[in-house]
């Protein structure tokens, strides 16, 4: 692995690493790593870093729902006219292009059941090429980008072992 | 009751004072364990519950499962071109430890004398005069980073021993072995007529270099036995299985003992070991990633607070130079003062005293306040 991979993946493990402790982990400088995430943003490499949160346990409710999307497109428009369209929506979190049953799965956050629905019925659903919406509800969070949200499993190993 | 002296000569174990000192303490950041900070593999976790729920709780054959000594000969043919017949050279065990009890009580008459390459996991010593032994200290030293030498093996005088003992990579030290610096051992071996006993149980985490087996050395296969196990590479050590690899007679004496007192090797764990054994290289490899980033992050972070410390590059220990003369007051005053535990070089045997050892087995934001902490306690 070079080292640019190197660094991507201790940033999509912990993107609080600070950049001397990555250049510890991965035996270089400091500079160097400042160099490489530096070359990793402007290349659109790393397009952000966000916190990982569970929201259950904040006083304000978010609602989030997966919605599937079918799509009929015509001769001038592409998947990707639609889904730029689309994923400008500040409540669209997530956009893919899926294989199977549907063509695309959304992810949409609101204040409220009733902003999200009227977020898909008033502004998703009346996109041309969207010839249907199927909306599930989350209900409760298990692991989100690879962190389980459960109590975490305490150490229990003896403190002090050969 | 009357306790045999050769049990009652035997002092508890130094460890032992520090686990009481630490466990009456609440929120400390142990950098004591000699075990991993990961669960044993997904797929291996699964395949011990499976056999539960199918009702595999019999015994097994004294060997261990046909299955699992197949696959572990595989491995071993895999990764070091080595071939062991799984009918009579392999051994499974409940745990590496078990397995080199055996070894010492199939090899050592009464009064015969094993070289034991110190500092060393805290087993061997005892477990010869168990086994009516006598130790002979074979003191590894820092200007070799705690490598065995030729010249080391000689000054100790290990040329008159019956058998040696070592572990590379090292628990403490995390010191390791090339294959060149081995044929220095081989040399001394084949020379003095002696029987090795290789403990190779973190031999996957080897970190820098391949790690090799003095087992693949001319004229080494016959004179080694070559253990190893499931604890520290697949993070199974409560699942106790180890096994031991060695010439027919050796491991057919060794198999005597173990049918009458053992009987089998957990066999839960078994089942565990055959899954892990084909299906967790990738699980193996991650974990292994994460010791090698903490490692190298800890020697960085000893080298930037001035702690003495020689590229260690196996198992997941650290073994800095202690920077008071006393390890035992410095490693007790540490744990009260920062509430971050190490354990004292010394207790390892010979060569061990003046340094800590540090166990990096420990996710890493507990491992960075920990060094934090060390680091503003030096100073």
């Amino acid at each position: 692995m070079d080292l640019s991979d190197e660094v991507v993946e201790l940033l999509r493990e912990n993107a609080r690493y600070s950049v001397e402790d990555i250049a510890r982990q991965t035996d270089s400088d400091p500079s160097e790593i400042e160099a490489i995430i530096d070359d990793l943003e402007d290349e659109g490499v790393i397009k952000g870093y966000r916190a990982i949160v569970d929201r259950e346990q904040l006083d304000e409710e978010t609602i989030r729902a997966v919605v599937e999307l079918n799509i009929t497109l015509d001769r001038e428009t592409s998947y990707d006219d639609v889904a730029e369209r689309i994923a400008k929506f500040p409540n669209v979190e997530s956009l893919h292009l899926v294989s199977g049953d549907f063509d695309f799965m959304m992810e949409v956050e609101g204040d409220s059941m009733s902003e999200v629905s009227s977020f898909i019925s008033n502004k998703v659903a009346p996109v041309p090429e969207v010839t249907q919406t199927v909306t599930h509800y989350v209900m409760t969070t298990y692991k989100e980008q690879g962190i389980e949200f459960g109590d975490g499993s305490d150490d229990d190993r003896l403190s002090v072992s050969p | 009751m009357k306790i045999a002296d050769r049990v009652e000569r035997v002092p508890p174990s130094g460890i032992r004072r520090f686990f009481e000192l630490a466990e009456e303490m609440d929120d400390i950041i142990s950098l004591g364990v000699g075990e991993p900070d990961f669960s044993a593999p997904w797929a291996a976790r699964d395949a011990a519950i499976t056999s539960l729920e199918q009702g595999k709780t019999s015994y097994t054959a004294n060997r261990g499962k046909r299955e699992l000594r197949e696959l572990i000969a595989e491995t071993m043919d895999r990764r070091y071109d080595l071939t062991y017949d799984p009918d009579d050279q392999i051994l499974v065990t409940a745990g590496a430890s078990e397995a080199i009890d055996l070894a010492f009580r199939t090899l050592i008459e009464p009064g015969d004398t094993v070289a034991v390459a110190q500092p060393c996991y805290v087993s061997y010593a005892p477990g010869v005069t168990f086994a009516g032994g006598e130790v002979l200290p074979v003191r590894t030293r820092r200007e070799d980073d705690f490598k065995l030498t030729y010249e080391v093996l000689e000054a100790s005088g290990a040329a008159d021993a019956e058998v040696l003992v070592y572990c590379y990579p090292n628990n403490p030290t995390g010191a390791t072995m090339t294959r060149d610096e081995l044929e220095e051992v081989a040399a001394f071996a084949r020379e003095h007529d002696l029987a090795v006993l290789s403990d190779e149980i973190y031999a996957g985490l080897t970190y820098e270099h391949e790690h090799a087996s003095i087992a693949t050395l001319d004229g080494m296969r016959e004179r080694t036995i070559v253990f190893n196990g499931f604890s520290k590479e697949y993070a199974m050590t409560g699942l106790r299985l180890g096994y031991a690899l060695g010439p027919t007679e050796a491991i057919t004496a060794m198999n005597r003992i173990h049918q009458y007192t053992m009987l089998s090797a957990p066999t839960t764990a078994q089942h565990a070991a055959i899954e892990a054994l084909q299906s967790s290289d990738g699980a193996v490899e991650e974990m292994r990633t994460q010791y090698d980033r903490r490692r190298k992050l800890v020697l960085s972070r000893f080298e930037e607070m001035g702690l003495d410390c020689f590229r260690a590059k196996g198992a997941f220990y650290a073994f800095p130079a202690c920077p008071w003369d006393d390890g035992n007051e410095f490693a007790e005053a540490l744990l009260e003062e920062t509430g971050v535990a190490v354990v004292p070089g010394s207790v390892f045997g010979a060569g061990g005293d003046g340094h800590l050892r540090v166990s990096y087995a420990t996710g890493m934001d507990d491992l960075k306040e920990a060094l934090d902490r060390i680091e503003r306690f030096i100073e």
